[in-house]
């Protein structure tokens, strides 16, 4: 897979930590696979909306990658209830299901941005800069993005 | 069924599985079906309420699920595991998701349920109105078939026309 520049956390220079919510184990492997692409730490793993809530606040992520259908309770309802208790909160909707009427459901409850499946790696990679912007710092490693 | 309804699932699957096996596909057999459904291997089954309601069976033979899961993952993975079967779902979420949102972009609302694995030999048989449509793409890793039984809503299509008007 490619590797790409890493990108840390322009605060103290650490990896940015991602929570990776999807039902799918097979999705979360992937995304994990990808995230470690861009220098990246996975600091937790939900499969429900319900359980995104209570991994949020345990690993307070700099980062939510956040599938949108899910048993128990959807990506969009979980979104919104982690953005009403962390107004911070950057999330992005990762899902295979992208019509216009989803996508704008998800931005007005606080999603920052979205990505279809697949997930192309080189597009998730722009998304989590422009998402992180001054908090993410991209860093100058030798042989970087080969 | 009308060809305007299963385009849109030639076109995700092509997409998705070109890119995920990172090599082209090419549409085999395309065939009417009214006998009941047979499962070949490791099948996900996923519904649609709405607009237009049924379901779709995404199905690969046991050997071409391996090869299908191990490309996915980089990595040989044995018949048993469960990632063969997750890859199956993700799978046909993926497919299933993006012809979904190319058809409600045309118009039609329906909600997809999370795909399940499809563990009966046999389906019900399709009735007149309900035939099913056969797919088959012919991968490097072997033939992936899409088994569709999809039929418009008019009922919740005019509900909600009338309703928004």
């Amino acid at each position: 897979m490619e590797q790409f520049a890493a990108v840390r956390r322009s605060k103290d220079g650490q990896p940015v930590r991602y929570l990776v919510v999807d039902d799918s184990v097979f999705a979360r492997k992937n995304l994990a696979r990808i995230i470690e692409t861009f220098g990246g730490l996975l600091a937790g793993e939900a499969g429900d909306g319900l359980t995104a809530i209570t991994e949020y606040e345990r690993t307070q992520p700099d980062i939510v990658l956040m599938d949108i259908t899910m048993p128990q309770m959807e990506g969009i309802e979980a979104a919104e209830k982690i953005v009403q208790q962390h107004p911070e909160a950057r999330i992005v909707m990762v899902s295979s299901v992208g019509y216009q009427e989803n996508i704008v459901a998800a931005l007005q409850r606080g999603a920052r941005h979205f990505v279809q499946k697949p997930v192309k790696p080189e597009v998730l990679y722009e998304v989590i800069k422009y998402v992180l912007g001054e908090d993410g710092v991209v860093a100058q490693a030798a042989g970087a993005g080969d | 069924m009308k060809m305007d309804l299963i385009q849109p699932f030639i076109n995700a699957a092509d997409a998705v599985l070109s890119q995920g096996l990172q090599s082209p596909m090419t549409i085999g057999n395309l065939s009417m079906e009214q006998e009941a459904y047979r499962r070949k291997g490791v099948a996900a089954l996923v519904w649609l309420t709405g607009d237009i309601e049924g379901r779709i069976i995404f199905d690969l033979d046991p050997a071409t699920a391996v090869r299908v899961a191990s490309q996915f993952a980089g990595a040989e993975v044995p018949e048993s595991d469960e990632l063969v079967k997750e890859t199956v779902k993700e799978l046909a979420n993926q497919v299933i998701g993006n012809a979904i949102t190319t058809l409600n972009d045309q118009g039609f609302h329906f909600r997809v349920h999370p795909p399940v694995i499809h563990t009966s030999e046999r389906g019900s048989e399709s009735s007149e109105d309900t035939e099913a449509m056969v797919l088959a793409f012919e991968t490097p890793s072997g033939t992936v078939f899409m088994n569709i039984v999809l039929r418009y809503n008019r009922q919740h299509r005019g509900a909600r026309t009338a309703a928004s008007a």
